[in-house]
């Protein structure tokens, strides 16, 4: 019980101190909106291209919105030691972790739904299955901030977080079959999409919105979900290795 | 224990105790080894030899096995500066699973006791530094740790607001914390502590009481001499006239003389009077801590004495 009251504050702390401001909050409502315009006008084929887009659009959201913030929560905390106030009080790493990116992972699915309620006004929905669609938003929202602690938990100054979150969510725009099948790329490239688990959720997206999946959703569901292990267990080695030393 | 960092031996080989309900200070200069030795101790850095054991529990390999008992002062202010005072004391005392009315309860209390209660609302970012190390100890003692590392807790700060802050340990050793306290301050030390460690260069030189660290002083007279005009055979002079008392430089036109028997000055004063240097002042010295520090860890002392003046300066 007391663990979880610890879980649970540090949790509300992040969502009050970082992620529930305006500027975050209006990043999530544009940044969407954005992208949604600008697929939309460059399909070129009017509300038909809903569907196509909402995968890509969802995915793009929970990746920005999950990972923007933990540059700060985690490096720059670190950084001002703030950080090492975690670290000392008496609960296990992994559940201080699950609670530093609990924020983020809410932030990312919240951020999912921002298309997808556009979209509802938008296009017909009614073939969407949701049963697959909303367990796939948490585990994008899982993975990708995962992705975002192993980059903060790896580096020791935040505009490095800044930086390599960047070199790795950009490439991922059109290197994971957001817009675009994998298949359209070059063939040199095509080995690069699948080292990230975006490609796995956006497959099963595209799946669950237009039966368009390339890889069984079974598949796609154990791959990403294998990344999330992966990515968690690898920055708490890196925190035991870096951190405590 | 043993701590290295690449080919630098931080902490070599070092054992103490600390007694329930003790303060125990732990002195050096910087960089001597006593941040790593906290760190080590607290759960922030691990020994590369040696155990640990904290209020019975063993930490040598489970660090966090009595992060309940104790609570940290870190060397510099380290909360939340985001979240007013009164917040980030709640949320630190959430951290060790403390329910919501005790913790805002306790928070209130501590703000009265620290006499942060008209600060309560404000950011703290926005504190003045005395007021920030204040809070920070309020925050380490909010889930009343049997056992309190405090890292040098006045390094920076104001005289008035280091004045309060020791008043606020030495209460808190009276309602019998256990007190870990590193500092380069020897009267601070001297001042607070029952038992005192010396370290330098990552050695413990010595551990005692203040007591015995006292004792080989305090039987002894001294006097410090500021004068001018002295020429070079002074000290000889000075050897044959007065062969009871030990003259030694310090520095420029200054002289400590050590005597087992009280020092007369009158005699001392017109024989140098005599010899044409004047005396401009002649003061009579205390025996301290900072003498058996100098005394048992050499030249460094000297060193961190000098760092220690050269700090008070510019604060």
């Amino acid at each position: 019980m007391k663990q979880w009251i610890a879980f649970w504050n540090i949790l509300l702390k992040d969502m009050r101190a970082y992620y529930l401001k305006p500027p975050n909050i209006s990043w999530g409502l544009i940044f969407p909106i954005a992208w949604t315009g600008m697929f939309f006008i460059r399909s070129g084929r009017g509300l038909d291209s809903i569907l196509e887009l909402l995968p890509g659009v969802v995915t793009i959201s929970v990746l920005f919105g999950t990972t923007s913030m933990l540059a700060v929560t985690v490096t720059f905390e670190k950084k001002s030691r703030s950080f090492e106030r975690l670290l000392l009080a008496p609960i296990p790493l992994e559940l201080l972790m699950f609670a530093k990116t609990g924020g983020a992972i809410l932030f990312g699915v919240t951020n999912a739904f921002v298309p997808i309620i556009l979209a509802a006004f938008l296009a017909d929905l009614s073939s969407v299955d949701w049963l697959v669609v909303f367990p796939t938003i948490v585990l994008l929202a899982f993975a990708s901030t995962f992705l975002g602690l192993f980059i903060a938990v790896s580096v020791s100054e935040v505009f490095e977080a800044q930086t390599f979150s960047n070199f790795v969510r950009f490439p991922m725009i059109f290197l994971c079959g957001l817009f675009f099948p994998v298949s359209d790329l070059p063939m040199f490239l095509r080995p690069l999409s699948y080292l990230f688990p975006v490609t796995y959720g956006v497959d099963i997206l595209h799946g669950a919105v237009r039966q368009e999946n390339t890889l069984p959703l079974g598949l796609d569901f154990l791959i990403i979900a294998a990344f999330c292990v992966a990515l968690f267990a690898m920055s708490l080695k890196n925190i035991h290795r870096k951190w405590i030393v | 224990m043993t701590k290295q960092f690449g080919d630098v031996t931080a902490v070599n080989d070092i054992s103490f105790s600390v007694y329930q309900g003790e303060l125990f200070g732990f002195l050096g200069p910087n960089g001597a080894g006593k941040t790593t030795t906290i760190n080590i101790l607290i759960g922030l850095a691990r020994p590369g030899a040696g155990s640990i054991r904290l209020g019975g529990l063993d930490c040598s390999r489970n660090p966090k096995a009595a992060q309940h008992l104790i609570g940290v002062v870190p060397d510099e202010s380290n909360l939340y500066p985001e979240l007013t005072g009164f917040d980030n004391l709640c949320f630190c005392a959430a951290l060790y699973g403390i329910g919501k009315q005790e913790r805002r309860t306790r928070a209130r209390e501590l703000l009265e006791t620290f006499g942060l209660a008209e600060a309560a609302d404000r950011r703290f970012a926005g504190y003045s530094k005395g007021m920030k190390r204040k809070l920070t100890i309020a925050a380490g003692i909010i889930h009343r740790p049997q056992v309190l590392f405090l890292d040098e807790p006045t390094t920076g700060i104001d005289v008035a607001s280091a004045r309060q802050i020791r008043q606020l340990i030495a209460d808190l050793h009276r309602t019998g914390t256990t007190i870990f306290l590193t500092t380069h301050y020897i009267e601070e030390a001297e001042r607070l502590c029952d038992r005192i460690a010396f370290i330098v260069s990552g050695h413990i030189v010595r551990v005692d009481t203040v007591g015995n660290l006292l004792q080989p002083v305090q039987g002894r007279h001294r006097l410090m001499m500021t004068t001018t005009n002295a020429g070079a055979d002074l000290h000889e002079s000075l050897v044959s006239a007065f062969p009871q008392f030990i003259f030694e430089p310090v520095a420029d036109g200054q002289m400590r003389v050590t005597s087992v028997a009280p020092i007369r000055v009158g005699p001392l004063v017109r024989f140098l009077e005599d010899q044409g240097v004047e005396v401009v002042e002649a003061r009579r010295l205390q025996p301290s801590l900072e003498e058996v520090f100098v005394q048992v860890t050499g030249i460094e002392a000297l060193a961190m004495m000098q760092n220690n003046r050269d700090k008070g300066r510019s604060a």
